[in-house]
């Protein structure tokens, strides 16, 4: 027996050794075993979640057949959608000009901007829903009107992300890239349009989902400022298993995590293809 | 006082860059302080001085990033105060390259056409001329991080030349590249400047870039330009000691005029080296400089013959170089000289520290200097 084996674990090597792998098992486990079991018992046959029953798709139709269900769902798709393209051009801006302009108080008003992510929702909660009875917002407008309140809402909380998002992918830009296009003749718009937007493009995916999820899951702000019309499915959710956790919770959660999945890897997907294939990225 | 401004081989060119009492203030800095400049169509000039002397800062408001303050800046007659940088007719070659690294190298080098809808046969065949001028035919589909930095820098060339600027301007160009690749790219770019016929403006605060590639070189120090001479003038006839220390190295020390004699000599009281008389045409008075350049300096073991001056000393220390070697010695009489040897023969004989030995000049290899 030798002391010497012919490949040494090194001290840097950490995938080889056996409690460093036992560590990584059970984090994985803790992390994903909820989720597995949530989408697990959405095709379990049994009006209880505890023991397994068999397979079934009862359940998913259960939900699809739930109007009420659907038009959370719906809700809070539209609210996501409308929100994340709302703060993902509104924190875009807030990240250009706290990024290429010095002006009196921008120190204080950065501090101001980030207030919406260290402040406890539940205030910001409270605090829109005073905000809009205050105003006397209306109520009982037509469909997507009807959002408005919620949006407005999602957006003064997901556009600071943005803002940190962009910021971040901004301290790397070359600012003599920018002044390149303009020596080469391109006016502010188009050195904006061909050389920035480009450079931004990753940090963009990740705003818009970042602000997608955060509008897509948000409980308490929405509950302060939704009506009894404008229910979204978080807050459908949690109507229903104040009675009892049925399997149709799990169908509809198992469905949010698929929609989230596939978003993501749509962005992943676009953002790789964009990184590696040569293609034509000027347009006038 | 200083050297005569001798008129230069392009003085008779048209002029295509007036630079009149420019300055620049960041607060209350003067980054440039009342410069002046005529640089005449097809020149290689360049802008020499330390980092902070405010070149590029001069260069950045040829280029329309900066305003001056005062002054004005004309390019081919036009009065550029109120162009953007998008519309004059001067391109950059950035110290980055600022290569845009989303784009092919032909998109790159297509940017400038484009932008300003040029058509598309005449933009491909642009393109396919600018990058056959720089070297890099066949790259065309290339993405700038498959580029070394020396090809990131060509394809920087193209895309500036390809716009055909009146000026070229060159921030730095040659920083980034390892020694070698350098002293390469100085002699093709002379080259390629020479085959285009634009006028480049380069800025740099290597001596050896601007020596070797210049027409005439501006030396500036604390935004204020102190001569602007051919490369050998500036070299053998510097103006100032500023200059004389910038340029090369250089043996300083300081006088005091005693007299003058006939046939336009001068009589210098030195400090430490005693009474020296050297050619000089003006009549001087007071205090002056006095500097000579380390290659001028002869070693021997002898007294140098009576056309020199000659001091003897100590050798204090010897710094080999390969293709020369730099000899500090230690007068008797206090200054501490430096006199460079060329080794032009494998066995050429290099002076030990400590060697008694004896340094001196010829009269004529003496300048003159002001403040």
């Amino acid at each position: 027996m030798s002391f010497r084996s012919n490949n040494p674990i090194g001290p840097l090597d950490y995938s080889r050794r056996t409690w460093m792998k036992l560590i990584l098992l059970g984090t994985f486990v803790f992390l994903y075993a909820p989720i597995i079991t949530l989408v697990a018992f959405s095709f379990n046959d049994s009006r209880r979640n505890i023991v397994w029953r068999g397979f079934t798709f009862k359940y998913y139709e259960k939900a699809w057949n739930n109007s009420s269900l659907v038009e959370a769902f719906a809700n809070s798709l539209t609210i996501a959608l409308l929100s994340t393209l709302i703060s993902v051009v509104l924190g875009t801006m807030t990240a250009i000009l706290l990024w290429r302009f010095r002006f009196p108080g921008k120190a204080g008003y950065e501090g101001l901007m980030s207030l919406p992510i260290v402040i406890p929702e539940i205030c910001l909660g409270v605090a829109m829903m005073a905000f809009f009875s205050r105003i006397g917002w209306p109520s009982g407008l037509h469909w997507p009107l009807n959002l408005a309140a919620i949006t407005i809402a999602h957006i003064s909380f997901s556009f600071p992300f943005v803002t940190v998002v962009i910021r971040a992918r901004l301290a790397s830009f070359n600012r003599e890239l920018e002044e390149a296009a303009k020596d080469l003749g391109a006016g502010e718009w188009q050195a904006f349009k061909n050389i920035l937007i480009p450079h931004m493009r990753p940090g963009l995916i990740a705003a818009a989902l970042l602000a997608f999820t955060l509008s897509l899951d948000d409980f308490v702000i929405t509950f302060f400022t939704s009506g009894p019309d404008t229910i979204t499915l978080p807050i459908k959710i949690y109507s229903m298993i104040r009675f009892s956790v049925t399997p149709e919770v799990n169908a509809v959660s198992s469905v949010l995590i698929a929609v989230t999945l596939i978003m993501t890897t749509l962005a992943l997907w676009f953002q790789g293809r964009n990184g590696n294939q040569p293609e034509d990225t000027f347009h006038g | 006082m200083g050297i005569n401004q001798k008129t230069h081989f392009m003085a008779d060119r048209p002029v295509i860059l007036q630079i009149q009492q420019v300055v620049k203030r960041f607060g209350n800095i003067h980054a440039v302080n009342g410069v002046n400049l005529t640089i005449h169509e097809g020149e290689f000039f360049a802008l020499l001085g330390p980092s902070g002397c405010g070149k590029t800062t001069l260069l950045r408001m040829l280029a329309g990033f900066e305003f001056p303050n005062e002054g004005s800046i004309k390019i081919d007659g036009e009065e550029t105060k109120d162009i953007p940088p998008n519309q004059r007719p001067v391109n950059m070659v950035f110290q980055s390259y600022a290569v845009f690294p989303h784009m092919t190298v032909f998109d790159n080098v297509a940017y400038g056409l484009r932008v300003v809808k040029a058509p598309p046969e005449e933009v491909q065949e642009r393109v396919k001329d600018a990058l056959a001028l720089v070297k890099l035919d066949g790259y065309n589909s290339r993405k700038p991080d498959q580029l070394s930095g020396g090809q990131r820098q060509r394809v920087a060339l193209a895309r500036a030349l390809v716009k055909r600027p009146r000026v070229l301007l060159l921030d730095e160009p040659l920083s980034a590249l390892d020694a070698k690749l350098r002293e390469a790219m100085q002699l093709e770019l002379v080259k390629l400047q020479k085959a285009v016929g634009i006028t480049f403006l380069i800025v740099t605060h290597d001596q050896d870039e601007a020596l070797s590639m210049a027409d005439r070189i501006a030396v500036m120090e604390n935004g204020v330009v102190r001569q602007v001479a051919p490369p050998r003038e500036l070299y053998e006839s510097p103006n100032c000691k500023f200059v004389a220390d910038f340029i090369g190295r250089m043996n300083l020390f300081s006088g005091i005029v005693e007299g003058h004699e006939d046939g336009g000599r001068l009589k210098v009281k030195t400090e430490l080296l005693g009474k020296l008389t050297i050619y000089y045409n003006e009549k001087l008075n007071g205090e002056l400089h006095l500097a000579v350049r380390p290659e001028k300096l002869r070693i021997s073991s002898e007294i140098l013959p009576p056309s020199h001056f000659s001091f003897p000393g100590e050798i204090d220390a010897v710094v080999y170089h390969g293709s020369k070697t730099h000899v500090y010695l230690k007068t008797d009489a206090g200054p501490l000289l430096c006199a460079t040897l060329t080794n032009i023969s494998r066995s050429s004989i290099c002076p030990k520290r400590g060697d008694r030995l004896w340094i001196g000049w010829a009269p004529e290899d003496t300048l003159v200097l002001s403040e």
